[in-house]
C-alpha cells in the first residue's frame, strides 16, 4: 500500500532514466545513507566496526569488481584475491617508496597498477572460454602468490615477509579510531558503488552484457570483443585493488600474502553467486552474507552447545562452521539459483501489489 | 644427460599421479558438465577414511595381518564412497540440473567444504598415515648403459603402474560394458541418451561413484607419500592444469596431459628455478597449460568448440 508508484509521472527523459525512479526508493535509500553516515557511528561499538562493519564495506567493493567481471561481462574469474594482493603491494610501494605520497592517492594507484595487470592476465579470455578460462586465471592467483612471497622487493626486504602500513593519513586528516576508518571506506564505497551502477547502465555496460549472453553474436552486431573482454578486466581489477589496497591497509594493517590466498578468490566468488550474478545490490548482499555468517556460527555454535551442556572444541567448531558453511552454499543455490539479489525483487514486485495478490 | 633422463622419469611418475586425480574431474564433467571441484575434497575423505579404518579395524576386532586390515579398510571406504555419491546426487545435483557452469562449480565447492568439515569431524583432523607396505627404497637401473646409473623410487614407480592399470581398466570400462556405454552417451548428448531410455539421475551416481573410486587410489597413493593430512585437499589444485591442457571432456587427454605437466613441472624446477627461485613449479604448471591453451582454446584433446548464433 505504502510502496506504490501511482501518480508519479515522469515529465523529462532525465527524470525516467534516473537510478531510483521510484520515489519511495529514493527516500529509501537517502534514509539508508543518512543512517550509515550518521546513526551508525554514533551507535555501534569498535567490535562492530572491526569485525563486521570495515570488512563488510571492503569485501563488497571487491564483490562488485567481480561482478563487473562475471556478472556483467560473464567472464569467470577464481583469480581475484591475486588482483587484491597486487593492488594491496602497489600501494604499499608507492606509499614508502614516494617521499610524501597521500594515503588515498597511493590506494588509487594500486587500484590502477591492479587494472593494468588485470589486462595482462585478461588477454588469454580474448581466446579461451567459460571454464577453461575460470582455470587459466588461476595462474594470476599462483603467480602472485608466489611472486610476492619469494620476490623481496615487493614487500621492501622485510625479513618476516609481512609489511605494514604505520599510519594512514587523508590530506593531513589523520585516521585512528574505527570510527574514521569506517567512514573513509563507506565514502569509497558508496562513490565505486555509483560509478559502477553507471557503468553498468551506459554503453559499455551493454557491450559487457552483450559479450556475456552471446560473445560471437555481440561480435557479429559490432561490438569489438578485445575492448570489451579487456575493459571488462581492467575496471574489475580496478576495484580489487582498491578493495585490497584497503584491506591491507585500513582493515588489516600489516598483512602477508596469505591474506589474499584462494580461499580470499573462492570467497569473492560465492558472494557474487550467493548475492546474485549482474547485479550491484546482490554484491552487497552476498558480501553481508559471507562476512556475517562465519562470525555469527563461530559465536551461535559455543552457544548451542552450552544449551545442551556439551563444551565444543575449538576444533570442533570450525569443521562445523565448514560442514554448515559448505550445506548453506548448496541450499542457497538451490532455494535460489539467481541469488538474494533475485528474492529482493520478488519481495518487492509482491510489496507494489499487496495487499492483492494480482 | 643420465640426470636428465632421471629427471624425465620422476617428471613422468609424478605426471602420471596428477591424471589420476584430473581423471575424477573428466569422468564427471564429461557425464555431467559439472566442474567439480570437489575432487580434491573427495581425495583428501577417502585418504581419511581409509587410514583411520585401517587403523581402528585391528583394534575393534583383533585382525593381525596389515594386509587384512588394508583391504577391509579398503572395501568399507569404496562402500562410504558408494553413499556419499548417492548422496550427492539425491540432495544436491538432482535439483541443479540445468543451471549455468558457474552456479554448479560454486555448488561443488559448497560439496568440498562440506566434506572437508565432515571427515575431519568424523575421522579426525591430525596426520595419518596409510601403510599399504608399498617398498620406500629406491633402486638403481641402466647402470651399464649410463655412469652412475639412473636413480628411481620404487615407490613412484609402483604408484605409476597403479594409475595405469586403473586407466587401463577405466578405459575397458568406458569401452566394452553396457553401463561404459550408456556413460558415453550421457556424455555425447544428455537428451539423446534419455530419449532412448538411459536413466540420467543413476548415471550420474555411477560417475561419482567412479570418480570416488578413482579420488580414493589416488588419496592411498598421495598419502601414502605425503600422510593423510588437509593439505591432501590441494592436490586437485595441482591437478587442474592437467585437465585444461588434456581438455576437459577427454580421458586420454587427462592421462597425456599429466605426463607433460609433470615433465614440465620437474624440468622447470630443476633448470629454470634456481635462475629465477624455487616453488615456481606451483604457478608453471598453470602457465604452461595456458600457452597450450593460446593455440587449442580446447584442450589437446577436447571436443572442437563450434560456435553458432
Amino acid at each position: 500500500m505504502i510502496y506504490r508508484e501511482n501518480g508519479q509521472f515522469k515529465t523529462s527523459y532525465a527524470a525516467d532514466q534516473q537510478i531510483f525512479p521510484i520515489r519511495q526508493d529514493r527516500i529509501a535509500i537517502l534514509a539508508l545513507l543518512i543512517f550509515a553516515g550518521v546513526g551508525v557511528p554514533l551507535f555501534a561499538d569498535e567490535y562492530l566496526f572491526r569485525a563486521i562493519l570495515i570488512p563488510f564495506l571492503i569485501l563488497s567493493l571487491a564483490a562488485l569488481g567481480v561482478n563487473l567481471l562475471v556478472g556483467y561481462c560473464g567472464q569467470i574469474t577464481l583469480g581475484a584475491g591475486a588482483f587484491m594482493a597486487v593492488g594491496a603491494y602497489a600501494a604499499y610501494n608507492f606509499l614508502i617508496r614516494v617521499d610524501g605520497m597521500p594515503m588515498l592517492i597511493a590506494v588509487l594507484l594500486g587500484g590502477v597498477v591492479a587494472a593494468l595487470v588485470g589486462i595482462v592476465f585478461g588477454v588469454p579470455s580474448l581466446r579461451v572460454r567459460g571454464l577453461y578460462l575460470a582455470v587459466a586465471t588461476l595462474a594470476a592467483q599462483f603467480f602472485w602468490d608466489w611472486a610476492f612471497l619469494r620476490i623481496r622487493w615487493f614487500t621492501n626486504y622485510s625479513s618476516s615477509g609481512s609489511v605494514s602500513v604505520a599510519e594512514l593519513d587523508f590530506f593531513g586528516w589523520r585516521i585512528e579510531t574505527p570510527v574514521e576508518k569506517y567512514l573513509l571506506c563507506l565514502g569509497l564505497l558508496i562513490l565505486f558503488a555509483l560509478v559502477a551502477k553507471n557503468l553498468t547502465r551506459g554503453a559499455i555496460g551493454r557491450q559487457w552484457m552483450a559479450i556475456r549472453d552471446m560473445d560471437v553474436a555481440a561480435e557479429v552486431i559490432g561490438i569489438r570483443p578485445m575492448y570489451a573482454k579487456l575493459s571488462a578486466f581492467a575496471v574489475s581489477s580496478f576495484y580489487l585493488g582498491v578493495a585490497g589496497a584497503l584491506w591491507g591497509f585500513v582493515h588489516l594493517g600489516s598483512w602477508e600474502p596469505a591474506a589474499f590466498s584462494i580461499d580470499r578468490s573462492f570467497q569473492l566468488l560465492f558472494m557474487v553467486i550467493i548475492g546474485g550474478l549482474g547485479s550491484i545490490m546482490g554484491s552487497f548482499f552476498g558480501a553481508a552474507f559471507i562476512v556475517v555468517l562465519p562470525i555469527f556460527l563461530n559465536q551461535f555454535l559455543p552457544w548451542l552447545g552450552g544449551l545442551v551442556g556439551v563444551t565444543i572444541s575449538t576444533a570442533a567448531v570450525s569443521h562445523a562452521e565448514f560442514m554448515i558453511f559448505g550445506a548453506l552454499i548448496i541450499f542457497f543455490l538451490i532455494v535460489e539459483p539467481h541469488g538474494l539479489a533475485r528474492l529482493w525483487s520478488t519481495g518487492k514486485e509482491k510489496l507494489r501489489l499487496w495487499p492483492f495478490p494480482h | 644427460m643420465a640426470f636428465f633422463i632421471e629427471t624425465l622419469i620422476g617428471g613422468l611418475m609424478a605426471g602420471m599421479l596428477y591424471s589420476l586425480v584430473a581423471l575424477g574431474f573428466v569422468l564427471i564433467f564429461k557425464a555431467s558438465g559439472v566442474f567439480n571441484f570437489a575432487q580434491g575434497a573427495l581425495v583428501l575423505f577417502a585418504a581419511l577414511a581409509m587410514a583411520r579404518f585401517a587403523e581402528w579395524l585391528p583394534a575393534w576386532f583383533g585382525i593381525e595381518s596389515l594386509a587384512l586390515a588394508n583391504v577391509l579398510a579398503f572395501l568399507i571406504t569404496i562402500a562410504i564412497m558408494f553413499v556419499a555419491a548417492l548422496l550427492i546426487e539425491r540432495l544436491v545435483l538432482r535439483y541443479l540440473v540445468n543451471q549455468e557452469g558457474a552456479t554448479l562449480l560454486m555448488a561443488t565447492l559448497g560439496i568440498a567444504y562440506f566434506l572437508e568439515g565432515f571427515g575431519q569431524t568424523v575421522f579426525g583432523s591430525d596426520i595419518y598415515k596409510i601403510d599399504v607396505g608399498m617398498p620406500k627404497d629406491p633402486v638403481l637401473i641402466l647402470e651399464n648403459v649410463f655412469e652412475g646409473g639412473i636413480l628411481i623410487n620404487k615407490e613412484d614407480f609402483i604408484a605409476a603402474v597403479i594409475a595405469a592399470t586403473l586407466v587401463t581398466l577405466l578405459t575397458l570400462f568406458f569401452q566394452k560394458t553396457a553401463t561404459g556405454r550408456a556413460l558415453r552417451a550421457v556424455a555425447d548428448d544428455h537428451q539423446a541418451a534419455q530419449s532412448i531410455g538411459i536413466p540420467l539421475n543413476r548415471i550420474w551416481v555411477i560417475v561419482w561413484c567412479v570418480a570416488g573410486v578413482v579420488a580414493l587410489v589416488a588419496g592411498i597413493i598421495w598419502g601414502s607419500k605425503l600422510g593423510v593430512q588437509f593439505s591432501l585437499a590441494t592436490v586437485a589444485l595441482r591437478a587442474l592444469p592437467v585437465v585444461i591442457l588434456g581438455g576437459l571432456t577427454s580421458v586420454p587427454g587427462a592421462i597425456i596431459g599429466g605426463l607433460i605437466i609433470g615433465v614440465g613441472e620437474k624440468l622447470s624446477e630443476v633448470y629454470l628455478g634456481p635462475s629465477i627461485g624455487g616453488g615456481i613449479e606451483i604457478w608453471f604448471a598453470y602457465v604452461l597449460a595456458l600457452v597450450f591453451l593460446l593455440f587449442r582454446p580446447q584442450g589437446l584433446f577436447g571436443e572442437k568448440i563450434i560456435d553458432r548464433v
